[in-house]
């Protein structure tokens, strides 16, 4: 088991023509994704390293059975791609693109929970679960290891430097998965901590937060009232000066609220242990795994 | 990208919102003509700066037209307003506004922000205009009316009349504050905004008129409107942030000696908060990218040799689509070109690992490599603690 995909996903990539839908659809099949398919309008026929090509991400899932779809597509054009395979009946869609007009991703999204689907990111690592070999997404598949730890994060190197220090203490991983850094995305933390809570396979999280918006104190009135699987966290942030967007279009502390210490005062008062030094996260999950 | 007051209102007019008359200048002469031509008892001078907080810093003047307004223009015009938002670099003052100072009957608040939570833009209204919304949000929330847009359907007529018979009794004031909401409302969605505000706006006598307007526009949707990027004043932004942004990097200015070169935000958020941990001050905030060349990674060492008040240089590199290779070249690229006159300390893990380590050792240059990266952030404060004291 893990959360959201595994052994049974049928992967498929729109834009996998592109420079980086090709490289990442071939390195998630060597992981060990099971990639379907892809879709670049006009290119039916033609094939990605084995993989077929599809005009339409209908087509697709006819052909198929696709139930996950991998985005890569300029953020100008992300939103029409993403109504798309809503529209194809994907269930979950991890659309990696950085940049896409927050407004775009707004309406893209409330179509997407309308119909019941999942978006994870934009502007997203992606999710991997190394316990099913499945990897949809663009982190480096090496890093990982099977095992108990959930990871969610709002950044992708910080979760891959998290990941490292998991599996260097020979702590392994459920699922992996990327928020993503926008000011509007598919999941929160509550939404993946209550996938987690289900997860027999999952016996801790890894909480990686960074300032802006609130989606931190969410997480911990949630894991206040209802999780009790034990969370690490870490928040990113605390020297940011305000009004600054830091690299992420979300990482902005606006009007004071959205600072890293609000977040970590939050989060440790709801039993969450709090590692400030970004290194010793790796030590704090096994201090309380063992 | 943020405009000015002036630039704000005149997209307002342009949907039908009345703002004061008024008249842009970048002279004090100008400035004293622009007022007798208002024929107005009291005129106000305000500062075009991209800050709140301008009417404390001094930015702000109240006038009779006999009273010596070229004199108090020039003055504005020459100040670098310090405000509690600009930091204490402050902004230089790119131009006045001056405009007739109308009677002030009530001071509301409208704003446009999309809420990041659920993904809805959101319609603010409040009677407690005149401070910002986050103290009314502290001060009275009950004074806070909002409105929820559901994005199929848009903002609709009766709900723009539903907030402003909150604000508003009198059917005069009242239309014409929703019909200010709606335009405010279409601004935001139509220019991409990431806020439009109205604060404060004013009922004075049987009008409503916008007496200050904030509008922000969010950089990831200019494409949509190319002609607005010639409204960006390059004046008010930092330099250096600026040309790093030209190359494709995301640079912010800290106050500390220790330049941090990192790739991805939240990594780089996390590199800074490590070196304060053991007692250093990083001298920014740079965040490489993703999918880095050689060549932008070498603009990037080149700011970062480029500033004086670097000390030593820190590289953190978790490379991932970023080889560790491509990193190294740029690297050694940038500080051969210039020669080497500061210290570099490297931690770096990831893609072509063993590539990147072979080139640093080939360079010649000296960089030393810390595999660890607690230790690496120790050695780099220990290293700028030393030079500082010498």
């Amino acid at each position: 088991m893990a959360i959201l995909v595994n052994r049974e996903s049928r992967v498929i990539c729109q834009g996998i023509t592109g420079r980086n839908g090709t490289f990442h659809s071939i390195a998630c099949r060597d992981y060990g994704t099971n990639m379907v398919g892809g879709v670049t309008p006009g290119k039916k026929g033609t094939f990605v390293d084995g993989i077929p090509v599809f005009n339409t991400v209908e087509e697709a899932v006819l052909e198929t059975g696709a139930n996950v779809s991998l985005i890569f597509i300029p953020a100008a054009h992300a939103k029409d791609p993403i109504l798309e395979a809503v529209d194809a009946g994907i269930g979950v869609i991890v659309c990696i693109t950085e940049g896409i007009p927050p407004l775009d991703t707004a309406s893209a999204l409330y179509t997407v929970k309308q119909k019941g689907s999942v978006l994870i990111g934009p502007n997203t690592p992606g999710i991997i679960s190394p316990t099913e070999k499945c990897k949809v997404g663009i982190m480096p598949g090496y890093i990982h290891t099977p095992g108990p730890v959930g990871v969610i994060s709002r950044s992708g190197t910080l979760t891959y430097e998290v990941v490292d220090q998991l599996t260097k203490a020979g702590m392994g991983q459920s699922t992996c998965l990327g928020l993503g850094g926008d000011p509007v995305v598919g999941l929160s933390f509550v939404d993946c901590l209550k996938m987690f809570k289900d997860d027999p396979k999952t016996g801790a999280v890894v909480l990686i937060g960074e300032i802006g918006g609130s989606a931190e104190e969410q997480a911990a009135e949630y894991i206040k009232k209802e999780f009790c699987k034990p969370v690490v966290a870490y928040v990113a942030g605390k020297l940011a000066p305000p009004g600054k967007r830091m690299g992420h279009a979300g990482a902005i502390i606006s009007g004071g609220s959205g600072t890293a210490q609000g977040k970590i005062e939050a989060l440790t008062k709801a039993g969450v242990t709090v590692v400030e030094n970004l290194t010793k996260v790796g030590q704090a999950v096994r201090d309380i795994l063992s | 990208m943020n405009l000015h007051e002036f630039q704000s209102k005149r997209i307002l007019m342009e949907k039908g919102v009345s703002v004061p008359r008024g008249l842009m200048v970048c002279d004090a002469l100008e400035a004293l003509v622009a007022a007798r031509s208002l024929k107005a008892d009291k005129i106000v001078l305000k500062a075009q700066v991209h800050s709140g907080g301008r009417g404390k810093a001094g930015g702000i003047a109240v006038m009779s037209i006999d009273d010596d307004v070229r004199s108090e223009a020039g003055r504005i015009l020459r100040m670098n307003l310090v405000t509690n938002q600009t930091g204490p670099q402050g902004k230089t003052v790119s131009a006045l506004l001056v405009e007739e100072a109308p009677q002030i009957d009530e001071e509301l608040y409208l704003g446009v922000v999309l809420d990041r939570n659920d993904g809805h833009v959101t319609v603010m209204a409040s009677p407690a205009g005149g401070m910002d919304i986050e103290t009314i949000a502290k001060q009275s929330p009950e004074k806070i009316y909002l409105v929820k847009v559901d994005p199929l359907r848009g903002l609709c007529p009766f709900q723009s009349r539903g907030l402003a018979y909150k604000l508003a009794s009198k059917n005069l004031i009242a239309n014409q504050i929703a019909k200010a909401v709606t335009a405010l409302y279409e601004i935001f969605v139509s220019y991409d905004c990431t806020l439009a505000e109205i604060n404060p706006l004013v009922v004075s006598g049987e009008k409503v008129l916008a007496l200050d307007a904030k509008i922000n526009l969010d950089d990831h949707a200019l494409f949509r409107r190319p002609e607005m990027a010639e409204l960006r004043d390059r004046s008010q932004e930092d330099p250096v942030e600026l040309s790093a942004r030209q190359a494709g990097l995301s640079y912010i200015k800290l106050d500390g000696d220790i330049g941090c070169m990192v790739n991805g935000a939240g990594l780089a958020m996390a590199t800074l908060d490590l070196i304060s941990i053991h007692g250093g001050a990083p001298a920014n905030f740079l965040d490489v990218g993703g999918g880095a060349s050689e060549q932008v990674v070498a603009d990037a060492m080149n700011i970062l040799l480029d500033d004086m008040r670097v000390k030593v240089v820190f590289i953190n590199i978790f490379g991932g689509i970023l080889r560790c290779d491509v990193l190294a070249r740029g690297v050694i690229r940038a500080i051969k070109e210039r020669g080497l006159q500061l210290p570099v300390i490297a931690r770096i893990e990831g893609t072509n690992i063993d590539l990147g380590r072979k080139l640093f050792a080939d360079s010649g240059l000296q960089i030393q490599m810390i595999p660890s990266l607690d230790e690496a952030a120790k050695l780099v404060v220990a290293k700028a603690k030393e030079l500082s004291a010498s």
